[in-house]
């Protein structure tokens, strides 16, 4: 395991509210995501968790009709701030998304390196950078030997662990992971998972996931979240990991950790 | 049992699946269409059996010199048809027109597919589908009348600003700067904008979010993302337009008539002076009043310029078709 610097940071949304165009579909959620701690989001689809992660790196405005109140909290500081820069903020917020998007036009390596060009940033030691990279994200032995090959020749696991390892190498203080195992066999789920529980050691992760038994198996604490018919999602439950499912405290929770609907 | 295999199974028959016409009006359809598209064959082959025939005489006559001389004296005793002027300035004009409209087309197509409004986008591209839909005349006089006397100060100024680069040198210091490539460049620009854009809006609209999502994600702006995925994804498809659009610029001809000197001394590059060539266009010129020798050279440069227009579509179909492997999936 690479020693890499701790350089992660705490991150924290408060009452955020989140609208496209008139439609509301997210209100006030207060969630704190602790420094080297992995906060699982679950709940039924369009409750609004893969939409609230999107708030967290400043993705979701990038949709024309995006609308947000509240505030989102790194270190203390306001990502949404006016003095912020939308692509600083995304710099220190990686994310990774539910289908593995390696460049096609690039290499293995460029991938690895498509960061730091497409934020204009100085590369000093690239083979360093990459080799890092990959090992973190557990897929360097996979490719040592083929670093110029297309990124699309590498299996679909691989290519998320690419996606990885592509965040990785901007040294994220934080990484937002939006059902990241969702189109991969239990193997490459199983070898992401173990590549979250090592990364915690170094970032904060936020992780959306549908798979219950995953949420229990990589996260420490779990945020349930729920909307009605016609009204915004929001937070039922936010504690443990081991509270969430055991004892849960609403019995929607209740029902929902244990597959009565959703 | 007759029908028993070896080892004692019952043979399994095959039974017979018809795709063909099922009804006596679905035989008439088929054939009818049958007619219709190898009717499309048939006149493209006629069309070049008719050229070739009646090409044949200058090109036996003239040999290799007819692509490379420039002379053109075709009621001489021993006539003399070279075409290589008009040969290299269809050339020098489709690719100035070509490196204008690119960039616009690019733009256009950019703006229509990211930046621009839904409803502002579906006006942007009916405008520019409207100017594919302009008769050449009209634009040939547009060109003249309306366009060149804003282009020549074009022309002046990046003469007297760039004129160290040989293309914007002009020999005389009294240029018009009017009748040049650079002008005729321009109009057969305006004239491809329209088939490259629909082809790069095309294209963009393809583009998977997902990796556009990802590059901003990655901390890019706009513009790296343009730079680095964007284009990068895209630029097959592209290309494939760009030379769909010099195919368009290769073959045009009235428009050009209007705003061209055509000349039989060669101009290999300066866009500023007033002489140039087009093959189509000479073709249009001298049609009218030729002699029955100047005939068959009109035919000759006729089947030229069919070639390499043929040459460059079926090179962007090509092209377009081995686009985006990856897309595929």
């Amino acid at each position: 395991m690479m020693n890499a610097t701790s350089t992660a940071s705490t991150l924290s949304a408060e009452n955020v509210s989140v609208w496209f165009g008139e439609r509301q579909v997210l209100q006030d959620v207060n969630l704190v995501f602790p420094a080297n701690q992995v906060t699982a989001l679950i709940g039924p689809s369009g409750c609004g968790k893969s939409t609230f992660l999107r708030t967290l790196n400043r993705m979701h405005e990038l949709i024309p009709s995006a609308g947000l109140a509240g505030r989102v909290l790194l270190d203390g500081q306001d990502i949404y701030d006016p003095s912020m820069d939308a692509v600083d903020v995304r710099i220190k917020i990686g994310m990774v998304f539910q289908k593995p998007n390696p460049f096609p036009t690039m290499s293995i390596k460029e991938n690895i390196l498509s960061g730091l060009k497409l934020s204009g940033r100085k590369i000093t030691d690239a083979d360093e950078l990459v080799e890092t990279s990959l090992r973190r994200a557990s897929i360097w032995n996979e490719v040592k030997d083929r670093l110029g090959d297309q990124a699309l020749s590498l299996s679909g696991g691989q290519q998320q662990r690419l996606c990885i390892a592509r965040s990785l190498a901007m040294n994220p203080e934080v990484l937002l992971m939006d059902e990241p195992c969702s189109a991969l066999d239990p193997g490459s789920t199983r070898r992401i998972e173990e590549t979250i529980q090592e990364l915690s050691a170094s970032m904060t992760i936020v992780i959306v996931t549908h798979n219950m038994q995953q949420a229990q198996r990589v996260s420490d604490q779990t945020a349930f979240f729920l909307a009605d018919e016609n009204t915004p999602g929001g937070v039922v439950e936010f504690g443990s990991t081991e509270n969430v499912f055991n004892q849960p405290i609403d019995p929607r929770t209740n029902d929902y950790v244990n597959g009565h609907f959703g | 049992m007759a029908n028993e295999q070896k080892d004692g199974s019952p043979e399994v028959k095959k039974r017979k699946l018809s795709s063909g016409p099922l009804s006596k009006g679905d035989k008439w359809f088929f054939r009818a269409t049958a007619v219709s598209a190898n009717f499309a064959f048939v006149l493209v082959a006629l069309i070049v059996v008719f050229l070739f025939a009646n090409a044949w005489p200058t090109l036996s006559s003239q040999g290799f010199s007819f692509f490379t001389g420039s002379n053109w004296n075709p009621d001489a005793k021993h006539p003399v048809m070279q075409l290589g002027p008009m040969l290299w300035g269809s050339l020098l004009i489709g690719f100035t027109g070509v490196l204008l409209a690119t960039p616009m087309a690019i733009s256009a197509a950019y703006l229509i597919v990211y930046l621009l409004p839904k409803p502002a986008a579906k006006v942007a591209t009916t405008v520019i589908d409207l100017l594919a839909a302009l008769p050449s005349v009209v634009i040939g006089l547009w060109g003249i009348a309306v366009f060149t006397p804003v282009a020549v100060n074009w022309a002046r100024i990046s003469n007297q600003l760039l004129g160290w680069i040989p293309i914007f040198h002009v020999k005389d210091p009294n240029a018009a700067f009017t009748d040049s490539p650079f002008i005729a460049g321009w109009i057969v620009a305006v004239m491809i904008v329209p088939i490259i854009t629909s082809v790069t809006r095309e294209i963009f609209s393809q583009m998977d979010d997902g990796l556009i999502n990802g590059a901003l994600a990655l901390g890019g702006s706009r513009f790296s993302v343009f730079r680095r995925v964007i284009m990068p994804t895209s630029s097959s498809g592209i290309i494939g337009g760009i030379l769909l659009g010099l195919g368009r610029a290769l073959g045009e001809t009235v428009a050009i008539l209007y705003v061209l000197q055509l000349s039989f001394k060669i101009n290999f590059f300066s866009l500023l002076e007033s002489r140039g060539g087009a093959v189509a266009s000479w073709i249009l010129a001298r049609f009218g009043e030729a002699s029955n020798s100047e005939f068959h050279g009109l035919m000759a440069a006729g089947l030229v310029i069919f070639l390499v227009t043929l040459a460059v579509n079926m090179l962007a179909s090509f092209v377009v078709n081995r686009a985006q492997p990856w897309r595929k999936n």
